[in-house]
C-alpha cells in the first residue's frame, strides 16, 4: 500500500480537527479528498506527511512509518499555492529545480537527468518556453502548473495535491488534468484534496469526504447534479449529493 | 587614488570589500525568508560578545561570533516553534544584548566610549593585519556556505513545507543559515559597525531584486553592488573625511534609489512604447471556475 492514515487525531489549541480518521490509499488509486471549508481535509493530507504532528494514530508510507521514513524522493508534494512568492525573484527554472533535491546528493552539482527533468517537468504543464522567466509574471494558474512541474520533476510515485484546481484559470485547469492523466497512466498514485472536482472527475478513482474532522463517505466519486456538472458555473450551495444533507442542516 | 599608498588605507579597502561581498550573499536569504532585521539584532547581541571579549582580554572578535551564534541559536528555535509571544522574546535578547555589552566595555579596561563606537559604527582605518586574517577566513567561510549551499538554502527559504516533504534536513539547515547570518555580523563589525551590519545584507539585495528576474542573478548582482558601495564608500569617507560605515551605507541606499527611478523610468519609457506583441498570455483573465466558499 501507498498510504495508510490509522486512528490519527490532530488538535489545534485543543479543538480537534481530525478525530480519528483512518484512510488508506492503494497503488495506481485516484483519491479525490472533498469537504467544506474548516472540514479537516487538508489537515489529513498534512498529517499524512508529517506536517501536521498527530495528536494519536500513526501514517505509514509506502509500509514505513512516517518517523522512520526517508524514501522521500518516492513522493510529490504540490502545496497549496500562496501569493506570489517572496520579494527576491525566483525563475520558473529555479523553482522546479527543487523538485529534484530530494534525488540529488548533498553538495552535488545538478547533474544531467536532473536538468533534463527539470525541462520534461516543464513541457508536461505546457510551460517550456517560460524556464527564464520569474514566478511572479505568470498567472495564477500558471504559478499552479510551476508547482506541479515541481513535484512531477522529482519522478516520484505518489502524487500529493493540496487545493490544485482552487482559482485557477480554465486553460490551466485543463493542462493539469492532462498531466495527470498521464502520470496516472504511468502507474501514478494520486491524493488530491478539492473543493470541487471539475475537469478531474473522470480520472478519480474513488472520493471521501471530510466533514468535522471525520469521514462521512470512502467510495464511487459523487455524481454531478445538473448544472454543478458544467464548467464556469457559480458555486454557491454546498454539493448535494457530495456532503450528507442531515450533516449539513446548518448550512 | 594616491591615499591607498598606505597600508592602512589597504587594509581598510581589502576589509570592508570582504564585508560588501559576504554581506549581501548571506542577506538574500533573510529577504527571502521575511527577516531582513535580524542580522541588526544579531549585531546588539554581538555587542555583549565584544564586552566579554574586553574584559576577559580575549578576542573582542571571537567573543562576538560566539555570543552572535548562540543569539542566532536561539532566535532559530523561537522561530520554529512560531509562537505569537516570540516577537517580545527577540526584543529581550536584543535589547538584553546590546545593554549588556554596554556595561562589560565600561566595566573592562578599555572603558572609553571611543571604543564603543569603534564597534558600533565600525572603524575600518584601524583594521590590523590580524583583524584582517580573521575576517578573510571568516568572509571565505560565509561565502562559502552562501554559494555551496544555494539550493538546498534556497529551497528551505522559499518553501518550508515543501522542503520538508523533499526529506531535506530543514532544522540543520536553518541553524547553519542562523549561524552564518551571525558569523557575517561579527565580519562586518569593523568596516560598517554592529548597527549598520543589516543595511549591508539587506540593501544591495533590495536594490538587486529590482534588476533581476532570478535567485542566482540576485545574488551575484546583490554581491557586485556591496562590493562596488563598500570599495566606494571607503574611498568617499577618506576623501571628504566622514564616518565610513556610515558612508558606504548611504551610498548603498543612494544605489537603491537610483535603481528605483531607472527601472520606472524605463518602465514608463516602455510603456509609451506600447505593449509588447510577445506576451498576450500575461493579460488574458483568469476564468474562476471555483470561487465561493460553503462559509461554514
Amino acid at each position: 500500500m501507498v498510504l495508510e492514515v490509522d486512528r490519527a487525531v490532530v488538535a489545534y489549541d485543543g479543538r480537534p480537527v481530525l478525530d480519528g480518521v483512518s484512510l488508506r490509499v492503494d497503488p495506481a488509486e485516484v483519491v479525490a479528498i472533498l469537504g467544506a471549508n474548516g472540514s479537516g481535509k487538508s489537515t489529513l493530507v498534512k498529517s499524512a506527511l508529517g506536517l501536521v504532528p498527530l495528536a494519536k494514530g500513526e501514517v505509514r508510507l509506502f509500509g514505513t512509518p512516517l518517523r522512520r521514513f526517508r524514501s522521500w524522493h518516492r513522493l510529490g508534494y504540490v502545496p497549496q499555492r500562496v501569493g506570489a512568492g517572496s520579494g527576491v525573484p525566483a525563475t520558473v527554472g529555479e523553482v522546479v529545480a527543487e523538485g529534484r533535491l530530494a534525488r540529488r546528493g548533498f553538495l552535488r552539482f545538478p547533474s544531467g537527468a536532473d536538468k533534463r527533468a527539470v525541462e520534461e517537468a516543464l513541457t508536461a504543464v505546457g510551460l517550456a518556453d517560460r524556464a527564464r522567466e520569474p514566478v511572479s509574471v505568470l498567472s495564477g494558474g500558471q504559478q499552479q502548473r510551476v508547482l506541479i512541474a515541481r513535484a512531477l520533476a522529482g519522478a516520484p510515485e505518489l502524487l500529493v495535491l493540496d487545493e490544485p484546481t482552487a482559482g485557477v484559470d480554465a486553460a490551466s485547469q485543463e493542462a493539469f488534468a492532462a498531466c495527470l492523466h498521464h502520470f496516472v497512466e504511468q502507474g501514478g498514485t494520486v491524493v488530491f484534496v478539492a473543493h470541487e472536482l471539475g475537469p478531474l472527475r473522470p480520472l478519480i478513482t474513488r472520493a471521501v469526504v471530510v466533514h468535522h474532522g471525520e469521514i462521512i463517505h470512502d467510495g464511487a466519486p459523487p455524481e454531478p447534479a445538473g448544472h454543478h456538472a458544467e464548467p464556469g458555473h457559480d458555486h454557491v450551495h454546498p454539493h448535494a449529493s457530495v456532503e450528507a444533507p442531515g450533516l449539513l442542516g446548518s448550512a | 587614488m594616491s591615499i591607498f599608498q598606505y597600508d592602512f588605507m589597504i587594509r581598510a579597502l581589502v576589509g570592508a570589500l570582504i564585508t560588501g561581498a559576504s554581506a549581501p550573499a548571506i542577506g538574500i536569504y533573510l529577504v527571502q525568508r521575511r527577516l531582513s532585521l535580524i542580522g541588526d539584532g544579531l549585531g546588539h547581541v554581538a555587542l555583549t560578545g565584544v564586552g566579554f571579549g574586553l574584559l576577559l582580554h580575549q578576542s573582542p572578535v571571537l567573543m562576538a561570533v560566539v555570543a552572535a551564534a548562540l543569539g542566532a541559536v536561539v532566535i532559530e528555535l523561537v522561530r520554529e516553534r512560531g509562537k505569537t509571544s516570540g516577537d517580545v522574546a527577540l526584543a529581550m535578547l536584543f535589547y538584553g544584548g546590546i545593554s549588556g555589552g554596554v556595561i562589560l566595555v565600561n566595566l573592562s579596561d578599555e572603558q572609553s566610549n571611543r571604543s564603543l563606537v569603534t564597534y558600533l559604527f565600525g572603524s575600518p582605518l584601524t583594521t590590523s593585519r590580524q583583524d584582517l586574517t580573521v575576517m578573510l577566513i571568516l568572509g571565505c567561510a560565509v561565502l562559502a556556505v552562501a554559494v555551496l549551499l544555494r539550493p538546498w538554502l534556497f529551497a528551505v527559504c522559499h518553501d518550508e513545507e515543501y522542503a520538508r516533504v523533499s526529506g531535506l534536513p530543514v532544522r540543520a539547515l536553518n541553524l547553519i543559515l542562523a549561524v552564518t547570518t551571525a558569523v557575517t555580523v561579527t565580519v562586518a563589525m569593523r568596516a560598517v559597525g554592529l548597527l549598520l551590519v543589516s543595511a549591508l545584507m539587506v540593501v544591495p539585495v533590495a536594490t538587486a531584486q529590482q534588476l533581476t528576474r532570478g535567485f542566482r542573478v540576485t545574488m551575484l548582482v546583490a554581491v557586485l553592488i556591496g562590493l562596488t558601495v563598500s570599495g566606494g564608500g571607503i574611498w568617499i569617507s577618506t576623501v571628504a573625511d566622514t564616518g565610513p560605515g556610515a558612508t558606504v551605507v548611504l551610498l548603498a541606499i543612494a544605489g537603491f534609489f537610483t535603481a528605483t527611478v531607472g527601472v520606472s523610468t524605463w518602465r514608463a519609457v516602455r510603456r509609451r512604447a506600447g505593449p509588447r506583441p510577445s506576451t498576450p498570455e500575461r493579460t488574458t483573465p483568469e476564468v474562476v471556475l471555483d470561487r465561493v466558499d460553503h462559509g461554514y
